[in-house]
């Protein structure tokens, strides 16, 4: 049985392993031919005149991105003090599993939420020949990674110990200037890690972006214009794709990969430092 | 949680509130308020535009249930879902038969067998906060390249299912570990002075105990299995069809969403079968939290 339990253990290893080994190997052979710095700063995309650069959806993958945390950040964050400073026993039981339903909604509800209502409504206010665009799948893909930053970021606030408030008191401030300016530079490097990890959850969302971005592989040209990510440029063309053009579908992955893991390295440094702290 | 008390009561009789105060507090109040106000806006749009559609209107006007929705076979006509839904049983009874065998026996080896500094364990964390990390794109194209032409069992439910169950391992194998862990010491003790022997302790005694914990992941493990659909449409395929054997290729209710909106023609049934999505993780998610706090009561 201990055999057993030892091999179960070690299935989280040979995933890991294998997903390596199989998205390396097949992404290789693209590179023989193709250059990775070209592949990596051309900013042409057309498969079929066999011209491969990721340039664009790239900066795609980072422009929603960071405008999808620069919205949720604040957001969340706040939301996270309301619930661990602000609210009451009764709100909170309202709050916590409103904050886990909105974690547990499938992307691709949240997609389709997202084009019938929002990008006719940016569409419709701001007068744009179509609703698919940066700021649409920006809002969309920061509601996603609202709960992420709300559950982190309360974790940490509560994990604060609370003489740090009660110092605070006991000097004079009052309780939202103790919260402030005590609880929160107290709880940062947590609500840090959270933040990393919604920029994690962004990047790599595939099924509500496609639905609402877009999906022009061009450079970026400005928030109510459409745009292409890494992550659909795999979903979009891997229907269809053969020979050459798989394989740079298949580097187009090799390159999500590693900046993820790029993002959850990060994640996992700020968390390490905060364990020894 | 905490026992932090915000009457402040200090307050009261000495210096009038400081506005900036009132500002923070009235900023957090108003985030509170988006968050649910986002919450509240997906559910109520996609059920006010959904449920219409499960019914209609016969010439007479008399309100009727659109059974059709349905049916068993799916046409063009019909856009019966009912595939979709069997489909979705089947994936995720596959999923969930692969995944929690492997995620349990690993929880428990990582909680009750291990060293806790040893090297292994640290692996074997480093290695599931990396898959819980990855995108659902990513296990979509592995599963692509290993399992459908690698294996070589071609779009098939059973590719998809061990897609999926790579995909929600980790998150069974970290909160079966910790439900073990939080099962107090003195019940192993007791178990062992009694004679019983390790195995017949943790399985007997301890994993019971933990039960409601490892049922929480299993049950939002669901919900991300029937919400999945970046990793299945080339795993499992799009086919419209129930599946019989494990090696049909067939799309689930996630899947049958996102192709009836990329084929624009019948939005009406898409917003029926968001409904039933968003209907299932509802209760996955209540259902789940329940279990957790059992849990919790017991420790």
């Amino acid at each position: 049985m201990r055999g057993i339990f030892l091999f179960s253990a070690c299935v989280c290893i040979i995933a890991v392993a294998m997903i390596c080994i199989f998205l390396f190997a097949n992404g290789i052979p693209f590179f023989r031919k193709f250059s990775l710095w070209s592949f990596l700063t051309g900013q042409q995309w057309s498969p079929l005149r066999e011209i491969f650069g990721i340039m664009p959806m790239i900066i795609g993958s980072f422009y929603i991105t960071i405008g999808a945390v620069l919205l949720a950040s604040p957001i969340g964050i706040l939301t996270a003090v309301f619930m661990t400073y602000f609210s009451n026993e009764g709100i909170n039981r309202f709050m916590k599993p409103s904050v886990a339903l909105l974690a547990g909604i499938p992307s691709v509800v949240y997609g389709f939420f997202g084009m019938m209502l929002l990008v006719p409504l940016t569409k419709d206010l701001l007068n744009l020949s179509s609703g698919k665009c940066v700021l649409v799948a920006s809002v969309l893909l920061a509601i996603m990674v609202l709960p992420t930053i709300i559950q982190t970021s309360a974790a940490a606030l509560s994990a604060v110990p609370s003489n740090y408030y009660e110092g605070s008191l006991a000097l004079g401030a009052t309780h939202e200037y103790s919260v402030l300016h005590v609880m929160i530079p107290a709880a940062r490097p947590g609500i840090l890690s959270g933040v990393v990890l919604g920029i994690g959850r962004a990047i790599g969302e595939t099924t509500a972006v496609i639905m609402v971005a877009g999906n022009q592989a061009r450079m970026p040209q400005g928030i109510t214009k459409g745009i292409r990510t890494l992550t659909v440029n795999i979903m979009m063309e891997m229907g269809y794709a053969a020979d050459v053009h798989r394989d740079s579908l298949i580097a187009t992955g090799v390159v999500l990969f590693v900046i993820v893991l790029c993002i959850n390295s990060i994640f996992s440094y700020i968390n390490r430092r905060r364990v020894i702290q | 949680m905490k026992s932090i008390d915000k009457s402040n009561s200090i307050r009261k009789g000495s210096a009038p509130p400081h506005t900036g105060s009132i500002a923070f507090k009235f900023v957090t109040y108003l985030c509170a308020a988006l968050t649910i106000f986002a919450l509240a806006s997906i559910v109520i749009y996609i059920f006010v535009q959904g449920i219409p559609n499960f019914f209609f209107y016969d010439e007479s006007g008399a309100l009727h249930f659109k059974s059709s929705l349905f049916d068993l076979k799916y046409t063009t006509d019909n856009v019966s879902m009912f595939h979709a839904i069997l489909n979705t049983v089947y994936m995720t009874a596959l999923a969930l038969l692969i995944s929690v065998p492997l995620g349990v026996f690993g929880g428990i080896y990582l909680a009750e067998y291990a060293k806790p500094d040893s090297k292994l364990v640290k692996v074997v964390r480093v290695t599931s906060e990396t898959l819980a990390g990855l995108p659902s794109i990513i296990y979509g194209l592995f599963g692509m390249l290993f399992f459908v032409n690698a294996i070589g069992w071609g779009f098939s439910l059973l590719a998809g299912a061990f897609t999926l169950a790579i995909m929600v391992l980790p998150v069974i194998l970290r909160q079966t570990e910790e439900s073990l862990l939080s099962v107090p010491r003195s019940y192993r003790e007791g178990s062992l002075a009694l004679g019983a022997g390790k195995l017949r302790t943790t399985m007997r005694i301890v994993l019971p105990v933990a039960t409601p914990g490892i049922l929480a992941a299993v049950l939002l493990s669901i919900g991300r299995i029937v919400g999945e659909t970046a990793a299945l449409i080339y795993t499992s395929g799009i086919v419209a069809k129930v599946c019989v054997s494990p090696l049909d290729s067939g799309r689930t209710l996630a899947v049958h969403l996102y192709q009836l909106q990329q084929e624009g023609l019948h939005l009406g049934e898409a917003f029926a079968v968001a409904v039933v999505l968003l209907i299932v993780v509802v209760i996955m998610n209540a259902v789940s939290s329940k279990a957790a706090k059992k849990l919790s009561s017991k420790g």
